[in-house]
C-alpha cells in the first residue's frame, strides 16, 4: 500500500483514485475527477466517501455548494516547461486554492497535495492549509516529516495561523 | 535603519539551516535538478556561464557600515575580491562555490543580511528612493512601508511560485527616483485632501522583452490596507497569470489582456474579502517600523562653518565634484554625496573589497554609519556635514570613487552581459568602457548635461535599456553581437519607453553611433535643453539620418 503523510504522520493511504471509465465501487473511499464529480454529483454527494481532484485553474468558489459533501479535495502541483526555453518552473496556483478553501470557505476536510510534491515545498503547502501529501516516489518520507520544522515562525498569516508577526510585536509593546 | 529583533534573526537563521541541508542533500544526489533549482533560486543562487552567481538582498538599498564590511569580507574570502552592485539595489558575487554558499549565507545572517527571494518567481527585493529620509521633496519616509512589505513578502507561503518574478517599488516624493512606473506594483505614498496618508497604486509596469508603463488601478488606498491590497493583487496574478510562456508570464501581460479596469475590478473583489482581516495595519504597527527611521542627530548649526566656501573657491576639482556628485539635503549644512561606481576602466557597479572597507570607514566617520545603493548602480553617503566634505572628497579620490560624473553620459548603467550572464546575447561592459574613454573630457560631458545611457545584454533588460534616454540592447545575429539603439526612454515622472532608432548596429560601430546621436543632439539643442527634451521636440528623424548616413 502507498504511504502518504497526513497530519504530520506517515500513514497508509486509505483512498484510491478512480479512473473516469471505471465503475463506482459499492463501498470504499475514492477520489474522482472534477468532470466525473460534476457529471454524477447527486449520487457521489450522497455517498460521503468520495473526494474530488481539481485542476489548478479552477476557481474554488465554484465548489462552494459541494464542500459540505466533500471529505477530501486533491490539489495538483507540477513542474512545467514554459515556452520557449530555459529551466522548468513550478505551478503554484494550488497554493491559492488551498488558502481560499480553508480561510474563505471554511473547508474542514482533507486537502491533499498530489503531483510534484517534494519535501522542500511541503512547509509552504502546510501553511496554506494542505494537510495530506502524496509525496513523490523516490523521496525519503521520514526526512519529509522534517519539512514541518523548517521554520518555527512566520511573518504573515495563512491558513495555519491567521496572525501576522507584527501583531506579536504589538503585544510585546504594550 | 531597521534592526532585527529576535524574530527576524530566528527566521533568517532557520532559513540558513534549511538551505544548508538542501545543499547537502543536493550534493548527495538526493534532490533532483528541478527541485534544487526552485530552492536555490529562492536564495539568490544562479548557476551561470562560469560559476554560480549569488545575489544578496539589500532591502530598499540601505546598508550599515558593518554590513558593508561583511560584504568586503565575502568578496575577499569567497570571490575574486569584488562585488557588483545591481540595478535592483542589491549586490551580486560572480565567483562563489556552490558548496560554500551556505557558509556565505551564515556569515550574512550574523549582520542581519540574507539572499532571500533575490531570484526566482517570487516577490523580489522591495526598492525605493535612494534619497529616502533626506530628500527635500519627500512628504513621508517610504522606508517603514518598505520594511512592512518586505516582511509580509518574505517566505510568503502562497506566493513562492508565481508565474514570474515580481517587483514592488515605493516612492513618496515629488520626483520619482524609484522608477515606480516600470514595476509590477508601483506604490506612491500620498496624502489626500484631509491630510490622511494612503497610496496610489500602479500595476503592470515593467521592462524586459515587452516593456510597459504601469496603470493606475487605485487612486487612494487607505494607509491601513497596504498588505491586504498587495495580497489581493498577488492572488489574482497567481491564479490568472500565464504560465505557458516565460515571455508572457509577468503581471503586465495579464493586466493588458484583461484591461486595467477589469484587472482592477478583480483586485477590488478579492480585496473586499480580505481587507478586514489581521492584515489590517494599526497605527502602532506603523509606529513600530517608523521608529527605526527617525532622523539622525544632526548638528543644529552645521551650516555655520567657515571652511566649506573657501575650499570651494580654492579647489576647482573639489568644486566640480560638489556640483556634480552631491545634492541638497533637507537639513541645512548637510549634503547628500553620491559615490560614483563608474570610474574609467571599471565595469559599472563593480566595487572592490578594499573600496567597500574604505567606504564603511568613511560612512562611520562622516555619515552616521550608513550607505545606500541606487538603481543607477552608484552608492550614496546621505548625511555628510558640509565641514566634512573636503576631507571626504580627499579620501574618495585615491579610491577612484570620486569621478565627478553623476547624471552624465558616463554614469551609465549596464547588466553584466555576455561576460558573466548565461542569458546574454552580447557584451555590455566593453561598450561601457569604450564610451567612458570616448567621452572622457569632463567639460564636454558637463555641457551635455543630464543624459542617461542604459545597456542590456539581452531582451530581459536587466540594464533597463527601454527607459534609457539612449537605450542599448545587445542582440544576436547569426552568432555575432549586434546592438539595437532606442531613444527617448525615461523611468522618472515622465516615464516613457524608448523608440527604436532603426536596424541593429554592428559591435564596432556602436560607440560611433552613440557619438553621432550626441552630436545630433548638440546641433539641435535649444539653449540648455536636456537630451530627452530635444528628442521629444525634434523626433527621431534627425538622429536616424545622422547615424545611418553612410556618407560620413
Amino acid at each position: 500500500m502507498t504511504q502518504i503523510i497526513r497530519d504530520q504522520r506517515i500513514v497508509t493511504d486509505d483512498w484510491c483514485r478512480l479512473d473516469d471509465a471505471a465503475p463506482l465501487p459499492a463501498a470504499g473511499r475514492v477520489i474522482v475527477s472534477l468532470a466525473r464529480w460534476r457529471a454524477e454529483t447527486p449520487v457521489l454527494k450522497a455517498r460521503g466517501d468520495v473526494g474530488v481532484a481539481i485542476p489548478s485553474e479552477l476557481d474554488v468558489a465554484e465548489l462552494q455548494d459541494d464542500l459540505p459533501h466533500l471529505p477530501l479535495i486533491a490539489l495538483y502541483f507540477v513542474f512545467i516547461q514554459p515556452r520557449p526555453e530555459g529551466g522548468r518552473t513550478f505551478d503554484g496556483r494550488a497554493y491559492s486554492q488551498a488558502r481560499v478553501l480553508r480561510e474563505r470557505h471554511g473547508f474542514r476536510g482533507e486537502i491533499r497535495a498530489t503531483g510534484d510534491v517534494f519535501r522542500d515545498s511541503m512547509f509552504y503547502m502546510h501553511r496554506c492549509g494542505i494537510n495530506a501529501f502524496e509525496v513523490k516516489p523516490g523521496q525519503d518520507l521520514d526526512d519529509a516529516l522534517n519539512a514541518f520544522k523548517d521554520f518555527t515562525l512566520h511573518y504573515q498569516g495563512a491558513a495555519d495561523d491567521p496572525i501576522p508577526l507584527f501583531h506579536r510585536r504589538r503585544q510585546a509593546d504594550t | 535603519m531597521y534592526r532585527y529583533d529576535t524574530f527576524d534573526q530566528q527566521l533568517v537563521n532557520e532559513r540558513v539551516a534549511a538551505f544548508r541541508d538542501q545543499t547537502r542533500r543536493y550534493l548527495a544526489g538526493r534532490i533532483t535538478d528541478d527541485e534544487f533549482r526552485a530552492l536555490r533560486l529562492r536564495n539568490g543562487l544562479y548557476l551561470q556561464r562560469f560559476a554560480p552567481m549569488l545575489r544578496i538582498s539589500i532591502p530598499y538599498g540601505l546598508l550599515s557600515s558593518r554590513q558593508m564590511r561583511c560584504l568586503a569580507h565575502i568578496a575577499r574570502r569567497y570571490d575574486k575580491d569584488y562585488g557588483h552592485f545591481t540595478t535592483r539595489q542589491n549586490i551580486q558575487f560572480n565567483w562563489p562555490k556552490l558548496e560554500e554558499t551556505p557558509d556565505i549565507l551564515a556569515e550574512l545572517a550574523e549582520v542581519e543580511m540574507h539572499a532571500i527571494q533575490t531570484s526566482g518567481n517570487a516577490v523580489r527585493n522591495i526598492t525605493t528612493d535612494p534619497l529616502a529620509g533626506v530628500a527635500k521633496d519627500e512628504w513621508v519616509d517610504p522606508r517603514p512601508y518598505c520594511e512592512i512589505t518586505r516582511q509580509w513578502a518574505s517566505f510568503h507561503p502562497e506566493f513562492n511560485f508565481l508565474p514570474r518574478k515580481f517587483k514592488i517599488a515605493f516612492s513618496a516624493s515629488t520626483t520619482d527616483r524609484a522608477a515606480t512606473m516600470v514595476h509590477d506594483i508601483g506604490v506612491h505614498i500620498v496624502r489626500n485632501a484631509r491630510g490622511e496618508i494612503g497610496y496610489t497604486v500602479y500595476v503592470g509596469g515593467g521592462l524586459g522583452r515587452t516593456p510597459m508603463i504601469g496603470h493606475k488601478i487605485r487612486e487612494f488606498l487607505p494607509e491601513a490596507d497596504l498588505l491586504s491590497y498587495c495580497e489581493a493583487i498577488l492572488r489574482v496574478y497567481n491564479r490568472l497569470g500565464r504560465r505557458d510562456n516565460i515571455h508572457k508570464a509577468r503581471i503586465k501581460i495579464l493586466v493588458k489582456a484583461l484591461g486595467p479596469a477589469q484587472f482592477a475590478e478583480q483586485v477590488e473583489a478579492e480585496w473586499k474579502q480580505i481587507k478586514d482581516t489581521p492584515l489590517k495595519l494599526e497605527r502602532k504597527d506603523l509606529d513600530y517600523f517608523r521608529a527605526f527611521f527617525q532622523p539622525h542627530p544632526y548638528e543644529a548649526k552645521a551650516d555655520d562653518d567657515a571652511t566649506f566656501t573657501p575650499a570651494l573657491e580654492s579647489d576647482a576639482s573639489f568644486a566640480t565634484w560638489i556640483r556634480h556628485n552631491t545634492r541638497e539635503h533637507r537639513v541645512p549644512g548637510y549634503r547628500i554625496v553620491f559615490i560614483s561606481l563608474k570610474a574609467r576602466g571599471v565595469a559599472p557597479g563593480d566595487c572592490t573589497s578594499a573600496q567597500m572597507d574604505a567606504l564603511a570607514g568613511l560612512a562611520d566617520l562622516y555619515s552616521f554609519g550608513e550607505i545606500r545603493t541606487t538603481h543607477d548602480q552608484n552608492l550614496v553617503l546621505a548625511d555628510v556635514k558640509q565641514a566634512d566634505l573636503y576631507a571626504l572628497w580627499q579620501a574618495l579620490t585615491p579610491l577612484h570613487l570620486a569621478t565627478p560624473n553623476i547624471g552624465t553620459l558616463t554614469d551609465l548603467i549596464c547588466c553584466p552581459g555576455l561576460d558573466f550572464c548565461s542569458l546574454a546575447n552580447a557584451g555590455s561592459i566593453g561598450i561601457a568602457q569604450e564610451l567612458s574613454e570616448r567621452f572622457d573630457k569632463l567639460d564636454y560631458l558637463y555641457d551635455l548635461g543630464e543624459l542617461q545611457i542604459k545597456m542590456s545584454g539581452c531582451m530581459n533588460g536587466c540594464g533597463h535599456h527601454s527607459v534609457g534616454h539612449i537605450g542599448v540592447l545587445g542582440v544576436d545575429k547569426e552568432g555575432e553581437e549586434w546592438y539595437q539603439l532606442t531613444l527617448g526612454g525615461s523611468a522618472s515622472n515622465d516615464a516613457a519607453l524608448g523608440d527604436r532608432l532603426g536596424p541593429a548596429i554592428a559591435r564596432d560601430r556602436v560607440v560611433e553611433a552613440i557619438t553621432r546621436l550626441v552630436e545630433t543632439y548638440l546641433a539641435q539643442r535649444q539653449e540648455d535643453e536636456r537630451f530627452l527634451d530635444t528628442y521629444r521636440r525634434v523626433g527621431l528623424e534627425p538622429f536616424k539620418q545622422n547615424v545611418y548616413d553612410t556618407n560620413h
